[in-house]
């Protein structure tokens, strides 16, 4: 196993050296600069000459391969270089960062996993049943909903109307803080972890594994556990990994609707004022923590089944 | 135009006067941020972003104030100022009670080692523009020199300072992005962890994208202020989150949009709690001379008259700005109440535009933002005006934080965009001088002869009453020429809760609050 697991980190270094060129290109040919932005409140005339010097110290005036070059060649050695809005090193933006967009994501897949999985499971007990009907109204509805909308729903129904929760910020870790953005975020793989835990466990159930288990008296419960729900969680796990990517991207919305301060926020207001490389490390960043999110789910699927073998 | 005044006026009053009570000691601030989802850093001196001056109230201070009572700066962190016969000398006698946050008294090695901090061509700090003013401080920026020639320290409490044209500082030197900082302790490495100032409040934390937080400085050298004993800021970007948690009483405060206007003065309680300020912001459409059908004035008339900004102001902006009668705007020294806004007159627009040689009108591309007072929604509102006197708009959408570098370079037949018109009326004008490149901010490339002997006289001249005069006349030439399609002036509307008081309406930005001035009364919930 770990041979694989290293072989897949290995792999994920091109990966990431695409993903920094793919953005590097992206930032290099849309409109708008650093310098420029400074001035987009229009408040500020713009300082041509403040504009040129800026560029220069930030190495704007040089050609895209030349950038791309210093840039890539930084990032080998770990350094993701210096934000132009805090004239700080990248890495200070990020550090802060890290741990709230981790409780957050983590809060929101806990929350899509611990509502997801058994109303898909009690859905695929009684096909076409109440319970059946209901989650599929949660699930397209939790697919369809904007979450910027579900995001003021909530705040507006559980801050505003009922008091139960704060309506925003993070406050010092405190677990109210949290529930809100992590259920607006966790809405979207709830519904879709229900529709498929619901659609492997009817699979699973038709098997013919399953069959002989029950035929070889084995009781419910027991074909239950140790037949069906493990062999539909790889699929289940599967389908984890790739929403962990949704939710770090939903992040991006939800963290700035609720003032938390995450990589989200952060990615947000870079974009905006275009310091390029605080936008390349968040995305770098994010990539980082699907790829490892997804090395996980593979170590865990071959965990659970051990027809999986990694070579 | 004069009820609206009237009304605002009468708006401010009446939030003054129930703010006219004996000031509470205590409790906490809870203000917001609402430009965007962070805070630029913990040095004020890199960001030029309104959302950091927001802070930099509570932890700075700065040479001068802005007084926004009487609509201009005031000396802060000096006591008086003695200004040379040709207004290049300007010899400063600092306050000898101000403390940093570490009780240390600032003295005048702390401002000149703050000015040469800024000139550091190599961090191209963006308050460099304002000091770049001071004798030798360019010689500085391009490494030639190490002190500004023009700062001169005459003794601890005394400072000179010796310009190079004749300016009046206090419209240079009021911004967070020019705060004093202690000259020694901030060249301590870990120095913006834990930053000090000279504001009416102490550094506790910053949460990046959450909040920062602040407690009373107990030495402030204003006696009894500041009244709160903690201000906390959260930057919160979002429109619709500030609203709910501002129903929710989370928030003392939150900028409104025209849409939360329409719906904050329609609800009896809240419409018990809105400032509302003409800030100096001008909404408009920038023409360029290059694109043929612009460079001829008639044209850039036509295009003033066949748009009803009445109706636009009315039923998009939702009455949430004020007409343009010129470049200048309501709040500033050099508005001239006699002049008249275009009349939305079609025919006449096409009379014009028949003169001019159009008589079947034209295609322009009309480059505009997303921004719901002054972009895209205002676009889309003119077309069809426009394309009655046979003004064909293609829209080309771009980015918010595009629009400045585009607009700069020049690259456009038409903008729209809301671009600062003062406080200093004479710098706002000087947008117009042929001089000032596109890059700086004449944008439409405005030239004309008389406005440039217009504005150089006012320039040149020491007495205000006549610079404001000039000023005036330049503003009427530059409106008759429409350089630009006026649109309004921003009218800055903002909801704040009952038990707090002191607001101030600052007319460069409502935003901007002096905190020391704030103070909550015992009905809020962080009054304790």
């Amino acid at each position: 196993m770990l041979p694989y697991v290293f072989k897949r980190l290995l792999q994920a270094v091109p990966i990431l050296l695409a993903v920094a060129a793919l953005v590097f290109v992206m930032f290099s040919v849309i409109p708008g600069d650093f310098a420029s932005t400074q001035s987009s409140d229009g408040r500020s005339a713009i300082d041509a000459e403040a504009v040129a010097r800026m560029n220069t110290q930030f190495g704007l005036d040089e050609p895209v391969h030349v950038r791309f070059g210093k840039y890539a060649g930084k990032l080998l050695t770990l350094d993701l270089g210096t934000s132009f809005r805090t004239r700080q090193p990248v890495i200070n933006s990020l550090s802060e960062r890290i741990w709230p967009s981790l409780q957050l994501s983590m809060a929101a897949m806990l929350f899509a996993i611990a509502f997801g999985v058994p109303l898909g499971f009690l859905a695929a007990l009684k096909p076409g049943g109440w319970v059946d009907m209901q989650s599929m109204i949660v699930a397209v509805s939790g697919l369809s909903l904007p979450q910027f909308w579900l995001g003021l729903m909530l705040m507006y129904t559980f801050a505003l109307l009922l008091g139960w929760f704060p309506s925003f910020g993070y406050g010092d870790g405190n677990p109210r803080y949290l529930v809100l953005p992590a259920v607006a975020l966790g809405v979207a793989p709830l519904a879709l972890l229900a529709r498929t835990t619901r659609a492997a466990v009817l699979e699973v159930m038709n098997a013919d594994f399953v069959r002989t288990a029950r035929a070889k008296g084995n009781s419910e419960v027991r074909v239950m556990r140790w037949h069906v729900a493990r062999n539909a969680a790889v699929i289940v796990l599967t389908t984890l990994g790739l929403q962990f990517g949704s939710i770090m991207g939903g992040a991006v919305v939800i963290e700035k609707l609720f003032a938390w301060p995450g990589i989200g926020s952060l990615l947000v207001d870079s974009v905006s004022l275009r310091d390029i490389p605080v936008v390349q490390a968040c995305i770098l960043l994010l990539v980082l923590f699907f790829l490892i999110v997804n090395i996980v789910v593979d170590v865990l699927c071959a965990l659970i089944d051990p027809r999986i073998k990694y070579s | 135009m004069l009820k609206t005044l009237a009304l605002t006026t009468a708006l401010t009053l009446a939030a003054f006067t129930v703010q006219a009570q004996e000031p509470r000691r205590g409790g906490t601030i809870r203000f917001t941020a609402p430009y965007a989802a962070s805070f630029v850093s913990n040095d004020s001196h890199v960001s030029n972003q309104i959302q950091d001056d927001i802070y930099g109230k509570a932890l700075h201070r700065s040479l001068y104030n802005w007084d926004s009572a009487n609509n201009k700066p005031v000396l802060e962190l000096a006591k008086s100022v003695e200004v040379s016969a040709d207004g290049l000398v300007h010899t400063f006698k600092l306050r000898d009670d101000a403390l940093f946050h570490n009780g240390r008294k600032m003295v005048a090695d702390d401002i000149i080692w703050t000015f040469t901090r800024l000139m550091d061509g190599s961090k191209s700090y963006p308050a460099a523009r304002y000091v770049r003013l001071l004798k030798g401080a360019i010689d500085v920026e391009k490494g030639q020199a190490k002190e500004i020639a023009g700062l001169r320290k005459i003794d601890d409490f005394t400072l000179e300072m010796t310009f190079t044209e004749r300016t009046e500082p206090g419209f240079l030197f009021n911004a967070a992005t020019t705060s004093i900082y202690p000259a020694k302790e901030a060249q301590a490495p870990d120095f913006f962890n834990k930053p000090i100032g000279l504001g009416p409040f102490k550094f506790v934390e910053h949460v990046p994208g959450s909040r920062m937080v602040f407690e009373r400085w107990e030495k402030f050298y204003q006696p009894g202020k500041p009244y709160a004993d903690k201000l906390v800021i959260s930057p919160m970007g979002e429109a619709a989150a500030r609203d709910v948690a501002f129903r929710n009483k989370e928030i003392d405060v939150s900028i409104l949009g025209p849409t939360q206007y329409v719906a904050y003065k329609a609800d009896p309680n809240l419409s018990k709690g809105i400032l509302e300020v003409a800030e100096v912001f001008t909404r408009n459409m920038g023409m360029n001379p290059g694109f043929k059908p612009f460079a001829d004035k008639r044209v850039r008339q036509a295009i003033n008259h066949a748009i009803d900004s009445e109706l636009i102001i009315k039923r998009l902006v939702r009455d949430k700005a004020y007409r343009a009668t010129g470049w200048l705007p309501l709040s500033s020294p050099a508005y001239d109440k006699a002049m008249q806004p275009y009349d939305f007159n079609p025919e006449k627009a096409k009379k014009l535009l028949t003169e001019a040689g159009y008589p079947d009108g034209f295609e322009f591309e009309w480059t505009a933002t997303p921004n719901e007072s002054w972009g895209m929604p205002i676009v889309e509102a003119t077309i069809p005006m426009l394309a009655k006197v046979g003004i064909k708009v293609k829209v080309k959408p771009v980015e918010g934080s595009a629009l400045g570098g585009i607009v700069a370079k020049g690259d456009f037949q038409a903008y729209i965009w809301s671009n600062t018109s003062g406080p200093d009326p004479l710098t706002a004008m000087k947008c117009f001088h042929s001089a000032t490149p596109q890059s700086a901010c004449n944008y439409t490339t405005y030239k004309n002869p008389a406005v440039d002997k217009l504005l150089d006289e006012a320039g040149a001249t020491a007495d205000t009453a006549k610079r404001l005069d000039l000023v005036k006349q330049a503003n009427a030439i530059v409106y008759a020429d429409a350089p630009v399609w006026f649109f309004n002036y921003n009218k800055a509307v903002l909801a704040y809760q009952p038990w707090l008081h002191g607001l101030q309406p600052n007319a460069t930005e409502l935003a901007l609050q002096y905190f020391e001035d704030l103070w909550v009364d015992a009905s809020s919930p962080a009054a304790k």
